[in-house]
């Protein structure tokens, strides 16, 4: 998969997660960017995306995304 | 919404919650609103929105109010104004083995762990004399579920140093509550985390990461729990089942293969698997959940079948047996009527899917799971939830006896020419007295539902009833009737409300099943007679329309009643003045007041 494959994957993702057809994620957006994304909304979010690609993060990982880019990085080497 | 029943997809429910609520909110359906309490000794949110979407499906509107997290304790013991003016009806208590304050030590003395027992009892019986002290509403409590690792292995089961062994008994002590409080329910997750799978369900990953005590991917398995207790509270179960019989009771095509020929009983695996089916569903009749037939065969096929030496069903446990080629949504319809209850509080259970379709199409609120394969179909009725147990009244127990006393009425009634001469005949004797204790719950439950002979469709817990009935401003009856085939138990109940000189009927309902039987006439001269006792001259009634209850439009018109408001929507208010020559409106039911 590529990473702008992956990105399709994604941008699906944060669209039903944060219900707004809108939604275009990159490798700067932050939690900041996205009204709803808070910790409670950022479970949800790592839980799809885990079903989503068929991978786990671990704590580690979770707690130290700083933007989406570094999510993808994970992502890609999973897949 | 097909969606949000068993067996559900947990993921897609997860990821879209937002927009499944949208559907659900615009889909212009009537539901009640409830006030529930969350008191969460862990995060609850996922709880909350997904518990949301169960119960918006069910017809019930919730708001929220969440505690702060992990402060289940102090919302529950200290005042907190914040929870009175939310005025909760329902308050759900949200703690897991997270929440144990301290676990045995293996150095631990027997009297040791018991006083531990001691203290955790004392905290949670605490929290919920509190909370039924002052918000007087029904209490749902997360038992415990089993511990993620064992420390001594298999002999954490049995040694009391085992967590295993001391959350076992701590959920003892918690059913001995639930045991002697009509108003407190216990949310199993001890078998709903099993069930779902305790390693998956207990992943320490979502405590840690965000303070979930539960698995996020296991929640919409909790919430559909929780939602289940709450529709079941409210009067929202499944009252029977419509079931089909070729390849749904017993394996097999009678009309073609012969009654010799089907499977069923214990020669084999197959027939072992539909007898197993058919005794649970005879099981449900203990619980006055009623069987009904709606097959395509001719009756003579039918009655031959369950007439078979290994059936474990027989004629005789089925209330209504509809066997013929009409279409099968026509013969539920018909069932229905026949029983007097609403087409969506019977279960559809039917092998074939197209079957399932045309029922579900043609029935509005008709629910035809899906049951997959036959040694699936127990389990996938069974976790529905949809004859989830709260309240269960002796009227609950007598409920098919009660169904099989009205067909034989209908047999006595066919031998009489004139409808009054049926009457009489029937030997009626009505009680008609203000609320007493026996009754306080079915009297709760008949307010919850009843939907059809309802004037106001108000529904009430049973402390609103029983605050009701010790408050003199009100004035209250219920009514009971038996006659010679038997006891209908409590089926008519009326709330009215003293201003001034009068008396405003905030309630009025009446059990479907003794539907033209003059019971309603004479409540109301009981009504007459206990007004004129409190010097009431006149009695103001309403009828507020719904989806259900058009039965009941005119019926104070039919009880002498003058109409002197009607709005846009329907809602009319009437008058009665109490005249000193008032005259009985009953005279067939004889009269204990």
């Amino acid at each position: 998969m590529t990473r702008e494959e992956v990105y399709e994957k994604l941008n699906e993702i944060f669209r039903y997660v944060f219900d707004d057809e809108e939604i275009v994620v990159s490798d700067s957006t932050t939690a900041a960017d996205i009204e709803d994304w808070d910790s409670l909304e950022h479970i949800n979010l790592v839980v799809a995306v885990e079903k989503k690609f068929s991978i786990k993060f671990n704590i580690g990982e979770v707690n130290n995304f700083q933007n989406v880019g570094e999510m993808v990085d994970i992502i890609m080497t999973r897949i | 919404m097909k969606e949000l029943l068993y067996p559900f997809d947990a993921e897609y429910i997860l990821g879209r919650k937002k927009s499944i609520k949208r559907m659900l909110l615009a889909d212009g359906t009537t539901r009640i609103k409830k006030n529930i309490a969350i008191l969460g000794g862990s995060t609850t949110s996922n709880i909350k929105l997904i518990m949301e979407l169960f119960l918006l499906n069910n017809g019930i509107e919730p708001s929220f109010y969440e505690s702060e997290y992990n402060q289940y304790y102090q919302d529950a013991m200290f005042d907190n104004p914040e929870l009175e003016k939310f005025n909760p009806d329902i308050i759900y208590i949200c703690t897991t083995n997270r929440n144990i304050t301290k676990y045995p030590e293996i150095s631990d003395s027997a009297d040791a762990i018991d006083s531990l027992l001691s203290k955790e009892k004392a905290k949670f019986f605490g929290i919920w004399d509190s909370l039924l002290t002052r918000y007087k509403c029904p209490i749902i409590q997360n038992n415990f579920e089993m511990p993620f690792y064992r420390l001594m292995g298999n002999k954490e089961a049995s040694d009391i140093h085992g967590k295993v062994n001391f959350l076992t008994r701590l959920n003892l002590i918690f059913y001995e509550y639930a045991q002697t409080h009509d108003n407190f329910f216990i949310c199993d997750i001890n078998y709903i985390s099993a069930d779902y799978g305790l390693k998956e369900w207990s992943d320490p990953f979502y405590y840690h990461m965000y303070k979930y005590a539960v698995n996020v991917n296991a929640i919409p398995y909790l919430s559909f729990n929780i939602a289940n207790i709450i529709k079941s509270i409210f009067g929202k179960n499944k009252k029977g089942f419509v079931l089909d019989l070729d390849n749904t009771l017993w394996g097999g095509i009678i009309g073609d293969d012969g009654v010799d020929n089907i499977v069923i009983g214990p020669e084999e695996s197959e027939g072992q698997t539909y007898s197993e089916f058919q005794r649970y569903l005879k099981e449900h009749t203990q619980l006055g959940i009623i069987l009904n037939i709606d097959s395509k065969n001719d009756e003579a096929n039918a009655i031959a079948g369950l007439a078979h030496p290994d059936s474990e069903l027989h004629k005789d446990d089925f209330v209504s047996i509809k066997a013929n080629w009409d279409p099968k949504d026509r013969n539920f319809k018909q069932i229905a009527e026949e029983i007097n209850l609403l087409p969506e509080s019977l279960l559809f259970v039917d092998d074939n899917p197209a079957e399932r379709h045309i029922v579900e199409e043609q029935l509005h609120g008709v629910i035809a799971p899906e049951i997959g394969e036959v040694h699936q179909y127990i389990q996938n009725i069974d976790r529905g939830g949809y004859f989830e147990v709260t309240m269960f009244s002796s009227d609950d127990i007598k409920r098919n006896e009660m169904y099989k006393e009205n067909a034989q009425r209908a047999e006595l009634q066919a031998s009489f020419e004139n409808y009054a001469d049926y009457l009489l005949s029937l030997d009626m004797v009505g009680v008609i007295k203000s609320f007493e204790p026996i009754y306080m719950a079915r009297i709760s439950q008949l307010t919850n539902k009843s939907n059809q002979f309802n004037l106001t469709t108000h529904r009430y817990t049973q402390n609103e009833i029983e605050s009701i009935a010790s408050n003199p401003e009100y004035i209250t009856l219920y009514g009971k009737l038996i006659d010679r085939f038997g006891d209908n138990g409590v089926v008519s109940v009326v709330i009215g409300h003293k201003v001034g000189s009068e008396c405003k009927i905030d309630l009025w309902i009446m059990s479907c099943r003794v539907l033209k039987r003059d019971m309603e006439f004479a409540m109301m001269d009981s009504l007459v007679k206990k007004c004129a006792e409190q010097n009431i001259d006149t009695i103001r009634g309403y009828y507020y329309p719904t989806a259900k209850n058009a039965m009941v439009k005119d019926f104070y018109q039919l009880q002498g009643f003058t109409k002197i408001k009607e709005d846009d929507d329907g809602n009319t208010e009437w008058i009665f003045k109490i005249n000193s020559d008032y005259k009985k409106k009953n005279n067939v039911i004889k009269v204990e007041e």
